[in-house]
């Protein structure tokens, strides 16, 4: 099944070994995009000037557009959970179209990385209800309409996180998957409108994951039923 | 039939069965969201984010059975690699 140089989606490639930790591409991946986004924006916003330049411009209007479409969907809510949402947003924008550069993998193609990410919108649904609830409070509202829905509510929690999870790596996996087929089938040219299209998928998808951890926020918090 | 051979035709059948519904669905949400769009141009900004939230929804299903058919072809439980 598994011959030749064709790889697993699942496989993942061991690049060091640090002590009795292996440690795989996508984490090398990883730490390089956050160390290049860190280091980025520090030296990016280390000049903010009144009179904003051509780059502070652009960074604003980054910034504001996000918290605007944050705004949204988390009524009076969008300001305080821009740090956490704003990140994931422009991590995801970075890690999903970081399959394009010739040498590097995407690390939301494989299975761990949306995991964590999922596992981390996961934990601020729960910790952002229970701030806003008290803790009683929060569980009651799993609840809601009748005790005998308690337990589809807490499946339903589960269920979307995986799903979260299963979606980006779904996307970004079968995007990498497709033009590598189609190189080993047509050769050189043929998969570029692919590769235009997995930039725009990356786009699409880090779009959808914010937008949706930003709505399963807005439901913890708010008063109508998590959907 | 040997096993790989079945299992080939498991993601087979998994990938061109699990596209026809939310292929129809995907349809159906767009379609709708146009003509929301057409008859109230005012409101497209919020339609159009409710609509790529459902349209991820539903294009989930589809994915599930994109991973459950690699899941045969890679990942097969009855199969021994090499």
């Amino acid at each position: 099944m598994n011959q030749g140089g064709r790889h697993s989606p699942f496989d993942l490639p061991i690049v060091l070994q640090l002590g009795p930790i292996p440690v795989t591409k996508p984490v090398v991946i990883t730490w390089g995009l956050v160390t290049v986004l860190a280091l980025g924006s520090r030296l990016l916003t280390s000049r903010l000037r009144v009179h904003a330049g051509r780059t502070q411009s652009a960074l604003e209007l980054l910034v504001t557009t996000i918290e605007g479409q944050l705004g949204e969907i988390i009524p009076d809510g969008g300001r305080s959970y821009l740090p956490l949402l704003g990140t994931m947003f422009i991590f995801l924008v970075f890690s999903n179209v970081s399959g394009i550069v010739p040498g590097l993998q995407a690390p939301t193609a494989h299975l761990e990385t949306p995991a964590a990410l999922a596992l981390v919108v996961f934990l601020a649904v729960q910790v952002s209800g229970f701030r806003r609830h008290g803790f009683l409070g929060y569980l009651k509202e799993f609840a809601r309409p009748s005790i005998l829905l308690l337990p589809l509510n807490v499946l339903s929690e589960l269920t979307r996180t995986f799903s979260l999870m299963i979606r980006l790596f779904g996307n970004i996996m079968s995007g990498e998957f497709i033009i590598a087929i189609v190189l080993g089938l047509a050769g050189l040219i043929v998969p570029l409108p692919l590769m235009g299209l997995e930039l725009l998928t990356g786009l699409i998808q880090a779009y959808i994951f914010t937008t949706l951890a930003a709505v399963f926020i807005a439901a913890a918090v708010g008063k109508e039923q998590p959907t | 039939m040997t096993i790989e051979q079945i299992s080939i035709v498991g993601a087979v059948v998994a990938v061109s069965f699990g596209a026809i519904g939310p292929a129809l669905a995907e349809g159906r949400a767009v379609a709708a969201a146009m003509e929301a769009i057409a008859r109230q141009p005012e409101s497209a900004p919020s339609l159009s984010r409710t609509l790529f939230v459902g349209l991820a929804m539903i294009e989930t299903m589809a994915i599930y059975c994109l991973v459950v058919a690699l899941l045969i072809l890679f990942a097969n439980p009855f199969v021994h690699l090499r």
